[in-house]
């Protein structure tokens, strides 16, 4: 168990929370880490961000889940987690051990229900952050996603903010039409963070049976493939609020990284890559390094921002 | 349960049927943790299309340190796999999963069907290692012509069981289905180890709980990591609640799945 010897190069700030590295773990793609325990070194990574976690556990969707698509996956996996409770007594013990930040994403179907998870977990030992998935519907309120209405994004991102001393990340759904709308109204909210993008809504049909190839039919769409998309929201975003940015959306390369860190992110994070290659993150922090010496720069955060728009 | 990422040379690639390949690739630290049943998560190619591992049960495994997959080409990842030559490398992830459990109890009864058949040869070998009769035991296989279900029925009858077959076009053995032919060796076997499609070993399991004869059988689903974390593999237990096939399987007993 010994700490990665980064030097501080690489070191960023998301609020409060300081990272040795700015390349993380998306939710939902690296489990609650022990699973990647045997092939990542885990103490190596900026943080880690476990699966996202409800008020009660969750069984998921029925059946085909996944599909994969052109340079990308689909999938309806349906929040499948353990609930809050049996997050704390199973997954914490060895989360607990990291010498790595452990960043909790938390979801709920009301804003009493985000607020009662994170007032849940402020105070648990080896929790660093809370990431907010505000793509989730809002059942009060007839299934509308709390992360499509600025006021509702706001409304969650408030009642978390009250039951927590935690830094919290609001995570932005892509699939509105005005992202930057989205992200102001969750740093006056009180967000310390924003990251962006969750999945963008998808399908895809087996055209030989007429079915949907999943079961749920509609699913969120992941991988290289909206790369394009994530990066000019983080973009926008970024240009338009003074809080950190957290970018996701197909990163697997140091090059992938660093577009996003140019575009204005302060960190990023590797979601889907973790399913075909593990050693992504390892990877993109290791060429961070060279990358910095290629460019004749000292820090990573005399690179954030500093895309050349002009000509 | 320990997990090791490889770069595998190609050792070779061989054609058995007109769409079905044995790739015998190096990789000592799989090889040697391997226990049958088990699979492995292969990176057929450095691209983003397609993007995702694609899983393989053990087809073969030798002290040698060389690992055997069998594939039947049937969309992009089987047909970039087919396509390697000897000295490319490969990316795996493996052993996953949890195998079969190897019991003493005998005689057994191992049933394949198609592609299925290709974790049992590991396990038909793996069985002799515990002062096994193999001409005890009863092998059971089909697939749909002579041409996909003859060379693999070699690989038992080299280690000494007797193979009793079935194909489709009825080629090969019996004109028509594995199960048929079960009912005549249920009442003398201990136990059973089932790999193959889903409506074969749905009849396998209730022939076997008829029987209250132990049955395993190995799943198959699409999953995108392998390794429990992308939730994609799940499957509806016999207690209602989802079980996860990379991790609680691939292999079950036949009462642990809804059918």
């Amino acid at each position: 168990m010994v700490a990665a010897s980064d030097t501080k190069e690489l070191q960023v700030r998301i609020g409060s929370l300081t990272l040795r590295n700015p390349v993380m773990t998306a939710s939902g793609t690296f489990g609650y880490g022990r699973e990647f325990s045997n092939l990542v070194n885990l103490h190596r990574l900026g943080g880690i961000v476990v699966k996202g976690i409800s008020l009660l556990p969750r069984p998921g969707n029925p059946p085909p889940r996944i599909v994969e698509t052109a340079c990308g996956m689909l999938n309806a996996i349906g929040l499948e987690n353990v609930g809050v409770e049996r997050f704390i007594t199973e997954k914490m013990s060895f989360l607990k051990g990291l010498d790595t930040p452990v960043i909790v994403n938390i979801l709920g179907d009301s804003v009493e229900e985000y607020g009662e998870i994170a007032h849940r977990l402020d105070g648990v030992e080896g929790i660093s952050g809370l990431e907010v998935n505000i793509s989730c519907p809002n059942v009060k309120k007839g299934g509308v996603a709390f992360g499509t209405v600025p006021e509702m994004a706001a409304t969650v991102t408030g009642a978390v903010r009250q039951a927590t001393r935690l830094p919290i990340i609001i995570k932005l759904s892509p699939n509105v039409t005005d992202i930057v709308l989205m992200a102001r109204a969750v740093e006056e909210a009180g967000a310390d963070g924003i990251s962006l993008i969750n999945t963008l809504i998808g399908m895809a049909i087996d055209t030989k049976t007429r079915k949907p190839r999943l079961a749920n039919v509609i699913g969120g769409l992941s991988g290289p493939a909206i790369k394009p998309v994530a990066l000019r929201m983080v973009w926008q975003v970024a240009s338009a609020v003074s809080i950190p940015v957290i970018g996701i959306g197909g990163i697997t390369t140091v090059d992938d990284a660093m577009e996003f860190l140019l575009a204005g992110a302060t960190a990023i994070q590797v979601g889907t890559a973790n399913f075909y290659e593990p050693s992504a993150p390892e990877q993109i922090i290791q060429g961070m390094k060279e990358y910095l010496h290629q460019q004749g720069e000292h820090c990573i955060r005399d690179i954030i921002g500093t895309l050349q728009t002009g000509i | 349960m320990v997990e090791f990422q490889e770069k595998c040379r190609v050792a070779s690639i061989d054609q058995m049927a007109s769409d079905v390949y044995r790739l015998t690739v190096h990789a000592p630290l799989i090889a040697a943790a391997a226990h049958p049943g088990q699979f492995v998560m292969v990176r057929v190619a450095d691209r983003y299309d397609p993007l995702l591992r694609r899983p393989f049960s053990i087809h073969q495994q030798s002290s040698g340190g060389t690992l055997g997959l069998l594939f039947k080409t049937i969309g992009k990842g089987t047909n970039i796999l087919a396509a390697v030559t000897v000295g490319d490398s490969l990316d795996l992830i493996g052993p996953l999963g949890r195998g079969f459990d190897l019991e003493r109890e005998r005689p057994v009864c191992i049933i394949g069907g198609g592609m299925g058949i290709a974790p049992l040869c590991f396990l038909a070998r793996q069985l002799l290692l515990s002062d096994r009769q193999p001409e005890m035991d009863h092998v059971l296989l089909g697939a749909r012509n002579r041409e996909e279900l003859s060379p693999l029925v070699d690989d038992f009858i080299d280690l000494g069981y007797p193979v009793q077959t079935a194909t489709d076009d009825g080629s090969m053995g019996q004109h028509g289905y594995i199960p048929d032919l079960l009912d005549a060796v249920l009442p003398a076997v201990s136990r059973v180890y089932t790999c193959g499609p889903h409506p074969m070993m749905k009849i396998i399991v209730e022939k076997c709980r008829q029987a209250d004869v132990s049955c395993q059988v190995s799943l198959e689903t699409h999953m995108a990591c392998g390794l429990g974390a992308c939730l994609g593999c799940t499957v509806p237990g016999a207690d209602g609640k989802y079980v996860h096939v990379c991790r609680q399987g691939p292999v079950f007993y036949g009462g642990e799945v809804a059918w």
